[in-house]
C-alpha cells in the first residue's frame, strides 16, 4: 500500500463510503453474491425489525464499494479523510472493536518474548494481544487515589524507571484516558519512549472526544504517540463495534494493514464502515460545538450532583500535574462510598427502578457515559435519581471495602500461562498458585487477574466482595467463579 | 374548502377537528405549539400536534385536577403547579382566598406567552399576585425543595415526548420530599383504554404506588382527549381522597363550578372493572416486592 501524499484536496464534508452506498441503492444492482438474505428478501422477519433501509446496504465488498482488507477507492479515501480529522498519518477503519484495534497495535510492535511496557490498569484486549503474541508485560503500577479507590495515570518517574531497568522493550503503552478519566502525561512519556527507541502506543478507547474539543486533554496524536486505538463508537457516535485505528509517520501502515488482515473479518461491515464515515463527518464539521456542548452539560452535572451531598463527582480539581495530568471534562465519575452504597449498588438501583443504565459501577464508583447523544432532560433525571437514592437507601459506610489497588505478581508470561498445563482448584484453594486464566469485573473490564499471575489471598476476598455486591465477574472457564484454573 | 385537524388517539384512531383559522403556529426549544380556532370546541392548544386544550372542554380537566384535592385538604396554602403554561390549573386555583403561594413551573416560555395572547380567558389568573412563574425544568426545580408545599399538581403533557420525566420515580420522590407531611399530589394519568396509553398510565401508577402511601386513581370524562376518557392520580402522604373529603367545608367556600360536585368527587373513585383490575396488577406486583 503506497502512502505518498495524493493530488486531491481532503474535503471533511465528503463522505466517501456514504455517498457510494447511496449511489449503489439507486442502481437496484440485481445480488447473485452474499449475504444471502438479498437485501433482505430472504429475512422477512429481520426487515421488519431492522427496517428496509437498514438491511438493504448490508452487503459485500465489491468495486464500486471497495474492500476492507485491501482498499483502493472509496474505504481508502474515507481512511485518509479519517487521518486527515484525527491529525493522523493514516487511519484504519476497523469492524472488530477498538479491541480489535488495540490487539493491532500490540501485535503491530511486539512479537514473541518482547517485553512491552504498560499500565496494570488495562483493558482486558491488551493482554490477550500478550496471549496472543507471546510477548512479555511489564508492569508500571498506577498511583492509587486512597479516597477513590481508582487506579490513575502513570507517573513520569516510573515510566522513566521502568524503561531504565527494561531498555530492551519495544513498545509503551498509555491509557489516554482510563475509564474513569484520568490521562497521563503523554506528550512526556512520548518524548521518553521515543528517546529510548521505542514505539509509544495509546488505548483512546474513551478518547475520541479529545480530537474534537477545546480544553480536552491532549490527544495521541497530537503527543506524538505512534498508534492510537479509538473507539469511536463510544462518544463519537458510530455503530457499536466501529473503531478507528490510528498511525503515526514512524509506522509502516503496510506492515499494519497485514497484521489488522490476520484476525480481522473478510466480510467488513458496510453497516459500520457508514457508520464510521458518517460520524467522522460530523465531527469534523461539528465535533467542537458537539463536545462543548457535553463538556457544559458534564460540568452541569457534576455540580449538581456534587450539590446532593454525599455523592463526589470528582473533575478537574484531581489533577496533579502528574499521576492525574489531566481529567476527562465529559466524564461524569461519582464515588459513592460516602452514602453507604458501592456504586455496584447504586448501578443496579438506578437500572432495577429507575430505568436508568449508566455505564458500570465498581466497588465505591459509578460512571455515567456523557456524550454526543446526551440532552438536559435527561441529565435531571439523573440528578434526581441520585438525590432520590440518597434520601431512600442512605447508610453508614462504615464496613465497606475501598476499593484498593493489588500489585501483581507476575511469574510468567500471559501467553505461556494460559497454553500450560493446569488444574482447577476451588477459589480459597488457589492460594499461592499461578492463574492461568482472567478475573474481571465487566464493565469495566479491566482484570483483577491476569494470565501468568500469583495468585493471593487479598486478590480472593476482593474477588469475593466484589461477587457479593453484585459485580458482573467474567474471565475464568467455570461461570459462577467458583473455581479457578491454575498452572501445574 | 375544508380545513381540518386530526390527531391520531391511537395508531389505528384518528380525531379530526374542524379548523376556522390556524391562529399560531410557533417551534419553540421544546415542542410545535399551535393553536386554531375551530367551530365546534373554539380555541384549541395543540402541543407537538397533540390537542393540550380546547375552550369547551378545558373546565372538566382543569376544575377535577384542582377541586378534588382542595376539598380533601383542610388548609391548603402553598401549591406547585408543573407544566400547566396555559394558567387553567391556576384559574381554578386563584379562586381559593386560602391560597398563600402558587409557583408555576413550566419549562416552556413560548408556551405561555402564546396562550396570554391567544387564551387569554384561561391565562387570566396568571398575572395573580400569588403567582410565581419559573421557567425551569421541573425536576431541577423540584429537587430544591423539602416540605414546603401542601399540593403538588402535575398537568404535563404525555409521557411520550418532553414531559416524559415527569412520569418517573425519581420525579414521584422528589415530589414526595417537596411535600409536607400531609401533602398531596394530582397528577394527570393518562387515559386507560387504547394499549399504549394504558401501559404508561400502568407504568406511572405502579412508580406512585411505590412512593406514596394513598395511591388513587379517578376519572372524567373530556371529549377531546384520547378516547374521550381520562385519569387522575391522587397521591397522598396522609389524606385519603374519599374518607376525608370535607363536603361541608367545601360547599361553605360557595364556588361555582361547572363539572365538579362533591357527590361527583365520590363517584370519580369508582371505577370500572376492567380498570380496577389493570391498577391491581402493579399495586400487587409493588406490594409483592416489598
Amino acid at each position: 500500500m503506497e502512502l505518498e501524499k495524493e493530488e486531491t484536496v481532503l474535503d471533511q464534508n465528503r463522505a466517501p463510503i456514504y455517498e457510494a452506498l447511496q449511489t449503489f441503492r439507486q442502481m437496484r444492482v440485481v445480488p447473485f453474491d452474499v449475504p444471502g438474505h438479498k437485501r433482505g428478501r430472504g429475512n422477512p422477519e429481520l426487515t421488519a425489525f431492522l427496517g428496509e433501509r437498514c438491511v438493504g446496504i448490508d452487503v459485500n465488498s465489491m468495486k464500486p464499494l471497495d474492500n476492507l482488507c485491501h482498499p483502493v477507492s472509496v474505504i481508502r479515501e474515507a481512511e485518509r479523510l479519517a487521518a486527515d480529522a484525527f491529525g493522523a498519518a493514516y487511519a484504519f477503519l476497523m469492524v472488530g472493536g477498538t479491541t480489535s484495534s488495540v490487539q493491532s497495535m500490540v501485535l503491530s510492535t511486539c512479537k514473541r518474548g518482547d517485553k512491552i511496557i504498560l499500565p496494570r490498569n488495562v483493558h482486558r484486549s491488551v493482554i490477550n494481544a500478550l496471549v496472543l503474541c507471546g510477548a512479555v508485560p511489564v508492569y508500571v503500577n498506577p498511583e492509587v487515589d486512597r479516597r477513590l479507590g481508582i487506579s490513575l495515570g502513570m507517573q513520569r518517574e516510573q515510566v522513566a524507571r521502568a524503561i531504565a531497568q527494561n531498555p530492551d522493550a519495544v513498545a509503551v503503552l498509555v491509557n489516554n484516558p482510563t475509564y474513569y478519566g484520568v490521562c497521563s502525561d503523554i506528550r512526556a512519556i512520548v518524548q521518553m519512549a521515543h528517546d529510548a527507541n521505542m514505539y509509544c502506543l495509546a488505548d483512546e478507547a474513551h478518547g475520541t472526544h479529545f480530537y474534537f474539543g477545546t480544553g480536552m486533554p491532549l490527544s495521541a496524536m497530537e503527543a506524538g504517540a505512534d498508534m492510537a486505538a479509538v473507539s469511536m463508537h463510544k462518544s463519537g457516535g458510530s455503530l457499536t463495534q466501529s473503531s478507528f485505528l490510528l498511525i503515526g509517520p514512524r509506522v509502516n501502515a503496510g506492515h499494519v494493514r497485514q497484521i489488522i488482515n490476520l484476525t480481522q473479518t473478510t466480510s467488513g461491515s458496510y453497516l459500520l464502515m457508514s457508520s464510521l464515515d458518517i460520524s467522522r463527518r460530523n465531527l469534523a464539521l461539528r465535533g467542537r460545538e458537539i463536545f462543548s456542548r457535553v463538556m457544559e452539560m458534564a460540568g452541569y452535572a457534576r455540580e449538581e450532583v456534587n450539590a446532593i451531598g454525599g455523592y463526589y463527582a470528582y473533575g478537574s480539581e484531581l489533577i496533579n500535574g502528574n499521576s492525574i495530568f489531566n481529567f476527562d471534562p465529559i466524564k461524569l465519575s461519582v464515588h459513592t462510598r460516602d452514602i453507604g452504597l458501592a456504586g455496584i449498588e447504586v448501578y443496579d438501583i438506578l437500572r432495577d427502578e429507575y430505568d436508568i443504565q449508566i455505564e458500570f459501577g465498581d466497588i465505591g464508583n459509578i460512571l455515567a457515559y456523557l456524550s454526543i447523544g446526551d440532552r438536559p432532560q435527561e441529565v435531571e433525571r439523573l440528578v434526581s435519581a441520585l438525590a432520590e437514592i440518597r434520601r431512600r437507601y442512605q447508610k453508614d459506610s462504615s464496613g465497606l471495602l475501598s476499593q484498593e489497588y493489588i500489585d501483581p505478581v507476575v511469574v510468567t508470561s500471559p501467553q505461556e500461562a494460559f497454553y500450560a498445563k493446569k488444574r482447577s482448584l476451588p477459589l480459597r484453594e488457589s492460594v499461592g498458585c499461578v492463574c492461568s486464566e482472567f478475573v474481571m469485573c465487566y464493565p469495566p473490564g479491566i482484570p483483577i487477574l491476569a494470565p501468568g499471575e500469583k495468585i493471593t489471598k487479598e486478590i480472593l476476598d476482593y474477588i469475593e466482595y466484589a461477587k457479593v455486591k453484585g459485580c458482573s465477574m467474567t474471565g475464568p472457564e467455570d461461570p459462577d467463579i467458583l473455581r479457578l484454573n491454575v498452572l501445574e | 374548502m375544508e380545513l381540518w385537524f386530526s390527531e391520531f388517539h391511537a395508531p389505528d384512531v384518528k380525531h379530526s377537528i374542524r379548523v376556522n383559522r390556524h391562529l399560531y403556529s410557533q417551534k419553540s426549544d421544546y415542542q410545535q405549539i399551535d393553536i386554531f380556532d375551530t367551530p365546534e370546541f373554539g380555541r384549541v392548544l395543540a402541543l407537538d400536534g397533540n390537542v393540550q386544550l380546547t375552550e369547551r372542554d378545558e373546565f372538566i380537566y382543569d376544575e377535577m385536577i384542582t377541586h378534588v384535592p382542595m376539598a380533601v385538604h383542610p388548609a391548603i396554602s402553598d401549591i406547585l403547579v408543573i407544566g400547566a403554561g396555559d394558567g387553567g390549573v391556576v384559574k381554578e386555583l386563584a379562586r381559593y382566598d386560602q391560597v398563600r403561594r402558587i409557583d408555576l413551573v413550566e419549562m416552556d416560555p413560548d408556551v405561555v406567552k402564546a396562550c396570554r395572547t391567544y387564551l387569554p380567558e384561561n391565562a387570566s389568573r396568571l398575572d395573580d399576585s400569588r403567582v410565581h412563574i419559573y421557567y425551569d425544568n421541573a425536576l431541577r426545580f423540584i429537587r430544591r425543595c423539602t416540605e414546603q408545599y401542601d399540593l403538588i399538581i402535575v398537568d404535563s403533557t404525555d409521557p411520550f415526548g418532553p414531559s416524559e420525566g415527569y412520569f418517573t420515580r425519581e420525579f414521584y420522590g422528589i415530589c414526595y420530599n417537596a411535600l409536607r407531611e400531609d401533602g398531596i399530589m394530582v397528577n394527570q394519568q393518562g387515559s386507560p383504554f387504547y394499549q399504549h396509553d394504558a401501559e404508561a398510565m400502568q407504568r406511572s401508577h405502579k412508580r406512585i404506588v411505590s412512593t406514596f402511601p394513598i395511591s388513587r386513581v379517578y376519572q372524567a370524562h373530556i371529549p377531546t382527549y384520547a378516547a374521550g376518557y381520562w385519569l387522575f392520580g391522587f397521591a397522598s402522604k396522609k389524606y385519603h381522597p374519599v374518607d376525608d373529603l370535607d363536603t361541608a367545608r367545601w360547599l361553605s367556600l360557595n364556588l361555582q363550578t361547572k363539572y365538579y360536585t362533591t357527590k361527583l368527587h365520590v363517584g370519580a373513585f369508582y371505577l370500572p372493572a376492567f380498570l380496577e383490575r389493570m391498577l391491581e396488577e402493579v399495586e400487587q406486583s409493588d406490594a409483592a416486592k416489598r
